[in-house]
């Protein structure tokens, strides 16, 4: 098994789908002959050619209504977005039109598309290009989210959203990028809706997505050397759908949880998950459900604060302290 | 009135030039014939429906088309197999226009499972991709990239077809359109965007609301893209100009700026009780009067002597009566179940794949 990035993971998985179906197109600013402002796509115009990675004028919410109406006749573009924050000027295609011509249309017309592209903050860019809109995407009936923590789900997730055949949105993450970790070399899928015990444990539950997922392993790991306690960490990969089972399986196992999450507080994906918990697991909780969320204001430039606004192994660390 | 109203004569001579033009030349009567009775079909469609909405039978809004039947008639009589259509929320004349059938139509009005959408678009949300005819959209201009991407996906695929993407002169102003102009010149796309330009967006008038030089087409220079200005109550015009832009989509890939001038003679939708307040009821009645496009074509059709009064009046009591049977048939469909709440919103969960039996997409309970 060979350690690639995340970011070579993501590559690999855009190129085997382009070489699989002839009707995958990427489309996107600077996609092509710039290879990618963060180099996901590097080398795929110059293997593919102009017809199937396609370089955009800045224009979000035009290329990505394109792709909408392209999707609609059977071709199945995947769109980048340099940073998902630019989702919110294309809001209307991507939740009006993407995520509700299906519905709207009897289930005549299917819109097999995919948008993907880095949404985390941490990177000192300033609080418009931080967003981080898994929660408000997550919260449209119709459209589908992933939030890959590692390369070997990021691959993986890539290949299943690209031949899915509803509107799929990958969101990214560029603190990842150049992060490796061990893909196979044989093709394989990750299914959407499906989450993954990232660590064992049995004292407290971890639940995260994206790059909170690392974080709650280094937290994992400073309880088990340093407070003689055993967390399990539950990625889930996917928002929505969601693999309800392993979240709830871990807490029943655990009987206390902490959800550790890079949005707002605000109706988190966090949110979403401890109504779950209280909800279907409240006999099996021997504490309140607790979360540790990016610091509730808009993201700060300053580097240093910005780095304490995200989830810090350590504010995870003192929070599952005062439950136990 | 930013329109110019042309003297009678004037139209009288541009309109027996365009009858000449070859695409009309090849207008068999009875194709001809047809025209008028797709044009009654759509006006006695919408009085039915405007009579049942008021009667509280249907939801929502109810934006009639009435005054500008020829715009969709004249235009989607020149689609092929590989033309597509797409348009905006007053989208109940182009749905009749390309061949859906008023049972379907009236009942999604009725909100009945018999609907187009099954009861989950409206008025606004009509599609029949079977039919080439994409919507059917509720947002102003949202449906202007869509229609670029149909006409991406028709030259992807090497197709010699286009994309007519119907817009009104309220559309203009928003952004994603002018965005969906670049794109289109840039890459060459074979979109023609057609603006039915009514003279209001919803009360507000053309003068009110658009900045431009010349005419709202205009703008399309800027963009190197071709455009031009139609008389929409002509159906020979309308055809002709249509064809050219059609010609150069298919033949050189290029995208059009079309203009038609025409007039709605209700609001803006059913519940703008203000229709009348914003504009001078005489200029009303004299659209009705003199601009008529299914007075005009009847007279055009009787001046070519194809047709006689009395076969007028059949075509119109035929098309009272689709539209009756229509209204019966939509008040006598079942409503959806409340089941069907929760089917097509994902195509995999509704094919029961393993992508759509896997993790939890809907989250009542």
């Amino acid at each position: 098994m060979a350690q690639i990035t995340y970011r070579k993971a993501l590559n690999d998985a855009l190129a085997e789908e382009l070489t699989r179906d002839e009707n995958v197109v990427l489309i996107g600013e600077e996609v092509a002959r710039y290879n990618g402002a963060y180099k996901v796509t590097e080398g795929l115009w110059e293997r593919f050619g102009d017809k199937r990675v396609v370089d955009t004028p800045i224009s979000e919410a035009g290329f990505i209504g394109l792709g909408v109406g392209a999707s609609m006749l059977g071709i199945r573009p995947v769109i980048e977005l340099m940073f998902w924050s630019f989702a919110y000027v294309a809001y209307d295609q991507i939740v009006n039109n993407a995520g509700c011509v299906r519905y709207m249309s009897g289930g005549l017309i299917n819109c097999p598309i995919v948008i993907r592209g880095p949404a985390n903050g941490g990177t000192n860019v300033g609080a418009t290009h931080s967003h981080t809109p898994e929660s408000i995407l997550a919260n449209n009936p119709g459209v589908k989210v992933v939030c890959p923590a590692t390369a070997y789900d990021a691959k993986g997730l890539m290949k299943s959203a690209i031949r899915d055949n509803d509107p799929v949105f990958v969101m990214e993450n560029t603190l990842l990028y150049g992060e490796t970790w061990e893909v196979p070399d044989e093709e394989y899928l990750i299914p959407l809706g499906v989450a993954d015990v990232k660590r064992a444990g049995a004292d407290v539950s971890l639940i995260a997505h994206g790059r909170a997922v690392l974080t709650s392993l280094k937290a994992a790991e400073i309880l088990a050397s340093e407070h003689n306690l055993n967390a399990e960490v539950v990625d889930l990969r996917s928002i929505r759908p969601l693999d309800e089972e392993t979240i709830l399986q871990s807490v029943r196992k655990t009987h206390r949880a902490v959800l550790v999450d890079e949005n707002k507080p605000f109706c988190a994906v966090s949110a979403q998950i401890a109504a779950l918990i209280q909800e279907k697991a409240f006999d099996d909780l021997d504490a309140p459900v607790l979360r540790v969320c990016a610091l509730d204001a808009p993201a700060i430039y300053s580097p240093p604060l910005e780095k304490m606004q995200l989830p810090t192994p350590e504010r995870v660390v003192e929070k599952v302290l005062s439950l136990v | 009135m930013a329109k110019e109203l042309r003297s009678d004569m004037e139209v009288l001579l541009e309109t027996k030039s365009f009858a000449d033009a070859a695409i009309n030349r090849g207008l068999t009567p009875e194709k001809k014939i047809n025209l008028l009775r797709q044009m009654f079909r759509i006006r006695r469609f919408e009085q039915a429906a405007l009579k049942y909405y008021q009667a509280g039978a249907m939801g929502g809004f109810l934006h009639l088309y009435i005054g500008q039947e020829s715009v969709a008639t004249g235009t989607v009589s020149l689609c092929g197999e590989d033309d597509h259509v797409i348009t905006a929320y007053r989208d109940h004349g182009h749905a009749l226009a390309v061949g859906m059938n008023m049972n379907e139509c009236m009942a999604e009005l009725f909100g009945k499972a018999t609907g187009c959408s099954k009861g989950k678009g409206g008025s606004m949300h009509f599609f029949a991709p079977d039919k080439n005819y994409w919507g059917g959209h509720g947002i102003v201009a949202g449906q202007t990239p869509l229609g670029l991407g149909l006409a991406f996906a028709l030259k992807y695929k090497g197709r010699k077809g286009c994309c007519l993407c119907f817009l009104g002169d309220g559309a203009v102003n928003q952004g994603v359109y002018h965005e969906s102009l670049n794109l289109a010149s840039l890459w060459n796309l074979p979109v023609i965007y057609i603006i039915e330009n009514n003279q209001y967006s919803m009360g507000t008038s053309l003068e009110r609301s658009s900045a431009f030089k010349n005419c709202l087409a205009a703008r399309a220079e800027s963009y190197n893209i071709e455009w031009d200005r139609i008389n929409g109550e002509d159906i020979y015009e309308i055809r002709a100009k249509t064809w050219q832009a059609m010609q150069r989509a298919h033949k050189e890939s290029r995208p059009t700026v079309l203009e038609m001038e025409t007039y709605r003679y209700y609001g803006h939708s059913v519940a703008d009780a203000n229709a009348k307040k914003y504009r001078d009821p005489q200029e009303i009645e004299k659209y009705k009067k003199f601009h008529d496009p299914l007075q005009l074509w009847q007279k055009k059709l009787m001046e070519e002597n194809l047709i006689n009064e009395e076969q007028i009046g059949a075509l119109d009591a035929e098309a009272k009566a689709e539209a009756d049977a229509a209204v019966k048939f939509a008040e006598e469909s079942p409503l959806p179940e409340k089941a069907d709440i929760f089917a097509d919103v994902y195509y995999e969960v509704d094919r029961q794949t393993p992508a759509g039996r896997t993790g939890k997409h809907f989250f009542n309970d």
